[in-house]
């Protein structure tokens, strides 16, 4: 198993607080026709992070990057869970007994499964610790 | 109506002028010879003191600039020996490095002279009880009032800055009269008093504010006299003057310049060419008795109106208006001064964020409010708020530490900033003053 397989490049850009800047961002994956397959906005005092899976990260960079945006690519890793009530309980109390800590976390529910994507410190690690305790992880490819 | 050296202040015009003569060719020859500097300069403009014949022919005379106080860092302007010097003031300069200025006891003597003429023209004296809520120590503005008020035998409270409730508390229990601050300063001492349960207007003794130190209007004045119930004079200076010289007489109408100490002129800032009195413009200022660091026609970066119109309050020398701006762009913020450059160079050291930005001032409550707007660099964008908020603090301690002054920041995106548009759009003033 090659822990690589299961690290996923997710599209970070900085944004102001302020209206309209989402919808910018928005139109640009729109022109490009690209995807969004899980998004979050994490928020400070004036600024804020747009964080997203799309489907073709690449494009998704090069197309904000030119549009002046601050992008940032980050690692990140996409824990499958059951899409029915105690589905965030198994998967958490897993990622407690693998002594995981997360930096952030945003969880998105699709047709097939409820998947939770998380930011950790040491990714490879994380990777081995959550299949070995039987975790399932969505693989890179399907972002792509 | 008291006078404090009725033979100086209402001296006639022409004993004056002729006064301000004599001390300029004492000055220009004491420099020529003991002052490098002004040496060089005077050769560069093609002048020696013997072509200085009347008093008109000061304008013959080179200009200096703050710029020479820092450049010549810290003390090599300075034309006394370290044993006549007395004191050292300091103020923070343009780009990080600070202005330092130097006294002799006679220089320390005519600041305090200038200072006691001042306080008796707004009609203090020995019954009052003068509160000095200017910062003491390198700046000069606390201990330059303190013996300016000693001299006229008042009683000093020497509060210094902070402490708002505690400095309300001691105002009302020591019976003060005065009080020397900044204009935006005693409007939030009269808001934190109100919350205290305190009217300043009727719970205590206050009848006068000495106000300086930051740029303010009548406006600003009617409401203060209004809401506080006291009489509201400007007073005017920098340390390169020595520190604040002058204050407005009862009149309310300008302060005094007291023409023994300094000679104003007023220039066209374009053209440079002298103005009539009556006429506004740039101040230029020549000290004509300092010893320790002479400054001859200074381009202070004031703006205002000479008056030489007589003064109903009986003293002859002319008066400044109200300053009525800046030829550069310098920005007062609660009495400290701040120049965009100081921020510029301040963020080129730093990089997490590019070198563009941003001021924004604004007047919160009473106080002024300083906002700098950064671009976050792209290296050094991450995608955890933490190390946003990280970066964040790291500038504003940075500005603080230079700018001596608290500013936030805030954080743009990349390209959002002018660019190269001029000072009207790096610096947006919302004070409305």
């Amino acid at each position: 198993m090659d822990v690589k397989n299961y690290i996923i490049r997710q599209i970070s850009v900085f944004s102001e607080n302020k209206p309209g800047r989402l919808a910018s961002i928005a139109k640009a994956f729109l022109e490009e026709k690209i995807n969004i397959l899980a998004f979050s906005i994490a928020e400070a005092d004036g600024f804020g992070v747009v964080r997203a899976l799309v489907n073709q990260p690449d494009k998704a960079f090069t197309k904000l990057t030119a549009l002046g945006y601050n992008v940032a690519f980050t690692d990140v890793i996409a824990v499958k869970m059951k899409d029915q009530p105690g589905g965030l309980f198994e998967i958490a109390d897993l990622l407690g007994d693998a002594g995981i800590n997360m930096e952030y976390a945003y969880a998105y529910s699709g047709k097939e499964a409820a998947v939770l994507i998380i930011r950790v410190d040491h990714v490879d690690e994380a990777v081995s610790r959550i299949l070995s305790k039987g975790g399932t992880l969505l693989e890179a490819k399907v972002f792509i | 109506m008291v006078i404090w050296d009725p033979q100086i202040e209402e001296m006639p015009k022409a004993d004056i002028q002729k006064l301000q003569y004599r001390l300029l060719k004492t000055l220009v020859y004491r420099l020529y010879s003991f002052s490098p500097f002004y040496h060089e300069r005077m050769k560069q403009a093609n002048v020696h003191p013997d072509d200085i014949t009347s008093l008109a022919d000061v304008k013959k005379l080179p200009f200096m600039y703050k710029a020479d106080l820092r450049d010549n860092y810290p003390d090599r302007l300075f034309t006394a020996s370290r044993d006549d010097l007395v004191r050292y003031h300091v103020s923070s300069g343009t780009t990080g490095k600070p202005t330092v200025v130097g006294y002799t006891a006679h220089d320390l003597d005519n600041w305090t002279t200038s200072l006691a003429r001042g306080l008796v023209s707004c009609g203090l004296g020995r019954s009052d009880v003068i509160q000095v809520s200017y910062g003491y120590g390198l700046f000069t503005g606390g201990l330059g009032l303190h013996y300016g008020a000693e001299r006229i035998g008042a009683t000093v409270l020497p509060t210094s800055v902070g402490n708002t409730e505690r400095q309300i508390e001691l105002m009302q229990d020591l019976h003060a009269t005065a009080i020397c601050c900044t204009p935006s300063y005693l409007l939030h001492m009269g808001e934190v008093a109100e919350k205290m349960g305190i009217s300043i207007k009727n719970d205590t003794d206050l009848t006068t504010g000495i106000l300086g130190a930051e740029p303010w209007t009548d406006v600003m004045r009617s409401r203060i006299q209004e809401w506080l119930g006291i009489r509201a004079y400007d007073i005017y200076g920098t340390s390169e003057l020595s520190g604040p010289m002058f204050v407005e007489c009862t009149e309310q109408k300008g302060f005094h310049v007291w023409s023994d100490l300094a000679l104003v002129e007023v220039l066209d800032k374009d053209t440079g060419e002298t103005l009539a009195p009556g006429e506004r413009g740039e101040l230029v200022i020549t000290m004509l008795q300092k010893e320790a660091l002479p400054m001859i026609r200074f381009r202070i970066g004031d703006v205002s109106v000479l008056d030489e119109e007589p003064c109903p309050c009986g003293r002859t020398h002319p008066r400044i208006r109200r300053i009525q701006g800046r030829v550069d762009d310098m920005l007062i913020i609660r009495g400290i001064n701040v120049f965009p450059s100081q921020v510029e160079h301040t963020l080129m050291s730093i990089p997490e964020v590019g070198q563009h930005f941003q001021i924004v001032v604004d007047r919160r409550g009473a106080l002024d409010d300083m906002l700098v707007r950064v671009e976050i660099s792209k290296n050094a964008f991450s995608d955890k708020i933490n190390d946003l908020m990280q970066i964040r603090s790291k500038v504003e301690h940075k500005l603080r530490n230079a700018l001596n002054v608290g500013v936030n920041v805030e954080l743009v995106e990349p390209g959002s900033l002018p660019r190269f548009e001029g000072k009207s759009k790096k610096v947006i003033d919302r004070r409305n003053l």
